[in-house]
């Protein structure tokens, strides 16, 4: 038995830690340098900060899931700064400088994580307008901050945690602009009961930043990222008035997106999550896939945070130990099941006090850049539509290239559903789902292909 | 104009560099992302409009930081720490 795990985030490394605790030996494979996935990413150089200064609340889960990994190296076969850019049958090409090797396998757990969820606004693609995922990345990973006076807009809980982390580490923040009411807050009221610790958290949060002189709005809806060169400004409106704020950087997203390519490529059947507006791997409680011996864990298999990427991670690998006919302890998986349970009840309340802007779609002007790579226009996409009848995400790509660029839709993938859908009068699920191909990010020219197998 | 501010990290051992054929010094542990914006304000120009970029997902999705070694290699600048000796070309012309 060889079963290979994507992903060394908290979901790769609890399942790993599960298969090593029943004799099995993975091969875990991440991109990163080390271990830790996004929110527990390590630094390339130990540095003068504490777990503390660079994870906060979550220190000693951070620390706690470095020492396990450390733990169980010795026992998996691990391969860091290697991307999996293609499955075949039970095979994984994995490219790790410029050598590509075919890594066969028995079993496959995907803990492929997320990235931050964009929609295009004027002005989003000037130098000094970062997700917010990179904000915090340049901050924990590198100790920059994105720019002198910053800005943070969009909506979800990142929005509020990574401005308190600037604000903490010494950096100006100008504002925090949130485009969703004040009203949806309310619906943290609910939360209290479900997770009062993280509501209380983000409560904390923003009553920080207003008391160190940020000014937190609610309900604005963007309107332009002013600059030429580079940011000079964020232009917004709130209730009926326009605002300008001065700065030279601004930090965004809109909660985030699962990636899910690998899952494509191992053949899984996808199915529509309303509530998260995209698509996502079908999945049990358990993680499996339709896809016998493929299973799935983590923000990868839809959005849900990093405990419970931990709770899903083992829960997988104690699907797969079953699956493979070997003991699994069943009072244990009862209680990752109803711990999963409990954090999908408060991801109910997270979404709606930061719904998604569904005004955007339709406001959104035709001649703002939809996709940063081959600089195609929200207008072109209304255009397909309108002259030639498009209807369908992959035919769209066929015409206008959009999803097609290097980054192969993770940037503009979301809106491009989203525009269309509104353009044809349907609901975002009508408009398909984005195909993903092979190499599933862009791998070094002049690639050499290895015949050796891990 | 530097894009990107310092705010930790400020006593690791210093590692030279050249941009476009300048002297420059980063950190150890740095990113060439890291390196070059805060030297410098943008990292590329855009493929077909030629509009300045600096990257913008910092975890190896958007594909927005490739920039050039003097030797013609291209690297994205997110996920590629930055080496002592290297000799960094932000890309200054569309469709290079
Ligand atoms: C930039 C960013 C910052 C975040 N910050 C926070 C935060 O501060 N607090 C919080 O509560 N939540 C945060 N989140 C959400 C948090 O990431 C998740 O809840 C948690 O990390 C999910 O764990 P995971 O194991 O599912 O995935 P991740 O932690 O994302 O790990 C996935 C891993 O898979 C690897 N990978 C993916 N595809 C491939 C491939 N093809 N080949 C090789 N390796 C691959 C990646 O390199 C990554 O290390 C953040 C998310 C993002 C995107
Ligand atoms: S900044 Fe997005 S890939 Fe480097």
């Amino acid at each position: 038995m060889r079963p290979l795990i994507v992903g060394a985030g908290p979901a790769g490394i609890l399942a790993a830690q599960t298969l090593v605790n029943s004799g099995i030996r993975p091969v875990v494979i991440d991109e990163a340098p080390s271990g830790g996935g996004q929110i527990y990413r390590q630094r390339l150089v130990p540095d003068e900060r504490s777990a503390k200064d660079l994870y906060g609340s979550e220190a000693n889960k951070a620390t706690a899931l470095h020492r396990t990994f450390a733990g169980i190296r010795d026992r998996i076969d691990y391969h860091p700064e290697t991307l999996v850019w293609n499955l075949r049958d039970k095979v994984a090409d994995a490219v790790t400088g410029h050598r590509t090797r075919r890594i066969p396998f028995s079993h496959l757990i995907l803990a492929t994580g997320a990235t931050d969820r964009v929609l295009p606004f004027p002005g989003w693609t000037l130098p000094g307008v970062f997700t917010l995922g990179g904000s915090q990345i340049a901050l924990k990973s590198q100790g920059c901050a994105i720019g002198e006076e910053v800005v943070f807009l969009g909506s979800g809980p990142l929005l509020y945690l990574v401005a308190w982390q600037y604000v903490k580490a010494g950096a100006k923040v100008a504002a925090v602009l949130d485009t969703s009411p004040l009203s949806a807050k309310l619906h943290l009221l609910r939360g209290l009961f479900a997770q009062p610790s993280v509501v209380l958290r983000g409560f904390r949060y923003v009553t920080e930043l207003m008391a160190r002189g940020v000014a937190v709005r609610f309900g604005v809806q963007p309107i332009l990222i002013d600059g030429t060169a580079r940011v000079e400004g964020v232009v917004w409106r709130e209730r009926g008035e326009e605002h300008r704020l001065t700065c030279d950087a601004v930090g965004y997203g809109f909660s985030l997106r699962s990636e899910t390519q690998l899952a494509d490529l191992a053949g899984c059947r996808f199915v529509f999550d309303t509530r998260d507006r995209a698509w996502r791997p079908e999945r049990d409680g358990a993680g499996r896939t339709s896809m016998p011996g493929v299973y799935i864990a983590g923000d990868g298999a839809g959005i849900a945070g990093a405990d419970a990427a931990e709770l899903a991670g083992e829960r997988a690998g104690l699907a797969l130990i079953e699956d493979a006919g070997l003991l699994v302890d069943r009072a244990r998986i009862g209680v990752l099941e109803r711990k999963l349970a409990r954090i999908q009840k408060f991801r109910d309340v997270l979404e709606s006090a930061f719904p998604f802007p569904e005004t955007w779609a339709n406001s959104i002007a035709d001649d703002v850049t939809l996709c940063r790579c081959e600089e195609i226009a929200i207008g072109d996409v209304r255009a397909a539509v309108r002259d030639q009848g498009v209807f369908e995400l992959n035919r769209l790509k066929a015409l206008t290239r959009v999803g097609m660029g290097r980054c192969q839709g993770r940037m503009c993938g979301s809106a491009a559903m989203e525009v269309l859908a509104a353009a044809c009068g349907q609901s975002p699920d009508a408009a398909g789902r984005l195909r993903a191909q092979p190499p599933i990010k862009p791998i070094p020219m002049g690639v050499m292909a290895q015949e050796e197998t891990a | 104009m530097a894009l990107l501010r310092r705010l930790a990290r400020q006593e690791l051992p210093l590692v030279s560099f050249t941009l476009n054929g300048e002297a420059c010094l980063g950190r150890a542990g740095d990113t060439v992302l890291t390196a070059i914006l805060t030297q410098s304000d943008r990292l590329r120009l855009s493929d077909f409009s030629g509009g300045p970029r600096a990257g913008f997902c910092q975890m190896g999705a958007c594909q927005d930081c490739w920039v050039l070694t003097t030797d013609g290699e291209r690297i994205r600048a997110c996920t590629t720490a930055l080496e002592p000796g290297m000799n960094l070309r932000t890309v200054t012309e569309p469709r290079s």
